[in-house]
């Protein structure tokens, strides 16, 4: 079977920062993979060693400059990935879920993959939806926040577990062709070794527009528009300690003394 | 002229809290929009719920009576079934895990603009939500034009709502179709037991991804015996097999209230603070000055943690 990867290259954010118009001004933004995409490429990889997934693919919205991070997941032993970019998606503010859900849906049409695994969340926008709604728009099953899977290929069943609130989880068997949104904590990533770091070069990452997946650059356009970005003002009356380590720990640990919660 | 429709959760038998904030919520923008508050109660004891529920500022309750637990297949086809019904401009859910599994799938079906993990709704010329981006560093307000819109509510932001109401109470008229149900929920299981129960603890000392290595644990191993207190930690530190489950605070984790947490290198992810904001005392040890859970601290130092915790270590091993 066929194994599609969403992968998101987010954007991180240095300790101090300033704010340009709607976003981060670039010289305090670095980028990295997407934690939660991490996982699901991890779990893809280990189905395709397992001899259920033959192929590996993993798709990403994204520029040029997130080659790096789509490298990573070849690296770790996604067979091959598909980018999409052009000048309309370079221009939108926010890629709302819609407008992601557009494009994904597009490449699903092309690859026909038996299983989509997305991360739960993107860690910058965190919208926490795109799996579920590319589920519902091609037609598949779906579980999201899963953190354990156990695929019956065969019987084209995926039984998974979806973790609740409060320490419950929810076991439920999904039909396939299915897309499941995959939780941190389902698998230990791998490091890519030098030998995958090597052969990811020779992969296949195919670039592609909105025009060639068949897509009028209206879709970018989506529903939302984000209209202002501000530091939270904050809501913060703490006691803050100053000074050396040494004069800090001791302050706070006299403080705890006094609270009477420490010998 | 728009109304509102809020879909209420419920586990177990029991609604949970984040169903008294939707009305709450979703009575405020039917203010702000001219029009009714109406709440679906689908799966679970439906005729109890829809009586608790019956709160004031509620309009009509519409109940669908379909199975004892939730299934997101039934979900959306029962949203479809009242959004047809009741035509509302706007539907409210929570942003739950279930929320999660079935909201967006709505918004896809109805093709509604979807606006996720909302911390605040104003209604103008259009509907402008806030919520937050990278991890709660910022924050940003979002515009949909249009009146055709789902919003994820966060939990705890909006108080819940209280008194008596009068609503109408009726069992909505959606036929679910069985064969349409691609998912089966065929059990449950409760993680996290085991030895320790940091919800006993008085003192937590608890430890986040700042710890960089497996290792480094040691340091807050050795601060913890000095200081009598019981170690637990945010969830990466789970993730990596460091701890085991039953020391993860938060949302998927513990619920903890000692009467002190020191935070050491972990930011302050809503899902974290979910598990450790009613603690007396808070104390955090961050780099970042602008983290998160700064907003919540008591007490802070701004400092690198491996040069602080084995300071606080000396001063009670004295
Ligand atoms: C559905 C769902 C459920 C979740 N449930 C939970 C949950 O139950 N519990 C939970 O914790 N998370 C949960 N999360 C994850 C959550 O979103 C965050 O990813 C997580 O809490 C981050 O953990 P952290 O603060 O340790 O790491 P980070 O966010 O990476 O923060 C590390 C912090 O350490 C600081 N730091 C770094 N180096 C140092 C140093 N040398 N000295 C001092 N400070 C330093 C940094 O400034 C930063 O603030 C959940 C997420 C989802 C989507
Ligand atoms: N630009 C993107 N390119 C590829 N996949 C994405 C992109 N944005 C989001 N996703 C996928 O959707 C998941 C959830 O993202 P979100 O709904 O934005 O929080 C992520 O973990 C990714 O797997």
């Amino acid at each position: 079977m066929k194994v599609l990867v969403t992968v998101k290259e987010v954007a991180t954010v240095d300790d101090e920062f300033e704010i340009d118009g709607v976003g981060i001004d670039d010289r305090f933004l670095g980028a990295d993979l997407n934690e939660w995409d991490d996982y699901a490429i991890e779990e893809a990889v280990q189905l395709g060693e397992a001899g259920i997934a033959d192929e590996v693919v993993t798709v990403t919205i994204g520029p040029e400059d997130a080659e790096q991070t789509i490298r990573q997941g070849l690296a770790k032993g996604a067979d091959r990935a598909i980018r999409i970019w052009d000048d309309a998606l370079a221009e939108a503010d926010l890629l709302d879920v819609e407008a992601k859900t557009e494009i994904l849906s597009a490449v699903v049409a092309e690859e026909e993959p038996d299983l989509v695994l997305t991360g739960v969340q993107a860690d910058d926008d965190g919208f926490g939806a795109t799996g579920v709604a590319l589920a519902e728009s091609i037609d598949y099953s779906w579980a999201a926040v899963v953190n354990e899977l156990d695929l019956d290929a065969e019987a084209g069943v995926a039984s998974v577990h979806r973790e609740l609130e409060g320490g419950l989880e929810e076991l439920v068997d999904v039909d396939l062709p299915a897309v499941l949104t995959i939780q941190t904590g389902i698998n230990e990533p791998r490091y890519a070794s030098l030998r995958g770091i090597r052969q990811a070069q020779r992969k296949e990452l195919a670039h592609l527009t909105l025009e060639e997946l068949g897509l009028a650059e209206s879709v970018v356009a989506g529903d939302l528009t984000l209209t202002s970005m501000y530091e939270p003002e904050t809501e913060s009356d703490a006691t803050i300690f100053e000074g050396s380590p040494e004069e800090t720990a001791g302050q706070l640990a006299e403080l705890l003394r006094e609270e009477g919660v420490a010998p | 002229m728009s109304d509102v429709l809020v879909v209420a959760e419920g586990r177990n038998g029991e609604l949970r809290e984040v169903s008294f904030e939707l009305l709450t919520a979703g009575r405020e923008l039917a203010d702000a929009a001219g029009g009714e508050l109406h709440v679906a109660v689908i799966t679970g004891p439906v005729a109890e719920y829809a009586a608790e529920l019956n709160r004031e500022g509620v309009d009509a309750i519409h109940t669908v009576d379909a199975g004892e637990e939730f299934n997101h297949d039934v979900y959306v086809q029962a949203i479809e079934g009242l959004y047809d019904a009741v035509e509302p401009g706007y539907v409210l859910a929570p942003n739950s895990v279930n929320g999660l599994d079935y909201a967006p799938a709505v918004a896809t079906a109805l093709d509604l603009a979807i606006v996720t993990d909302v911390v605040d709704l104003e209604l103008g010329d259009a509907l402008v939500a806030t919520r937050e981006m990278y991890g709660g560093k910022v924050e940003t307000t979002v515009e949909t034009p249009t009146d055709r819109t789902l919003v994820t509510i966060r939990g705890g932001e909006w108080p819940p709502a209280e008194g008596e109401g009068s609503a109408t109470i009726e069992a909505a008229d959606v036929e679910i179709d069985e064969d349409a149900i691609s998912s089966t929920v065929t059990g449950y299981e409760e993680v996290a037991g085991g030895d320790v129960d940091i919800a006993d603890a008085d003192v937590l000392v608890s430890v986040g991804r700042g710890i960089e290595e497996e290792d480094n644990l040691e340091l807050i191993f050795e601060l913890a015996e000095a200081m009598d207190a019981t170690v637990s930690s945010s969830r990466p530190i789970v993730d990596n097999g460091w701890l085991p489950p039953n020391r993860q605070v938060g949302q998927s984790g513990k619920v903890v209230t000692p009467e002190v947490y020191i935070a050491i290198g972990i930011s302050g992810a809503v899902q974290h603070v979910a598990g450790m904001k009613g603690a007396e005392n808070i104390v955090a040890i961050n780099t970042d000055p602008n983290a998160p859970i700064m907003d919540i601290a008591d007490y802070a130092i701004h400092d690198d943690l491996f040069d602080v915790v084995p300071a606080l270590t000396a001063k009670f091993a004295d």
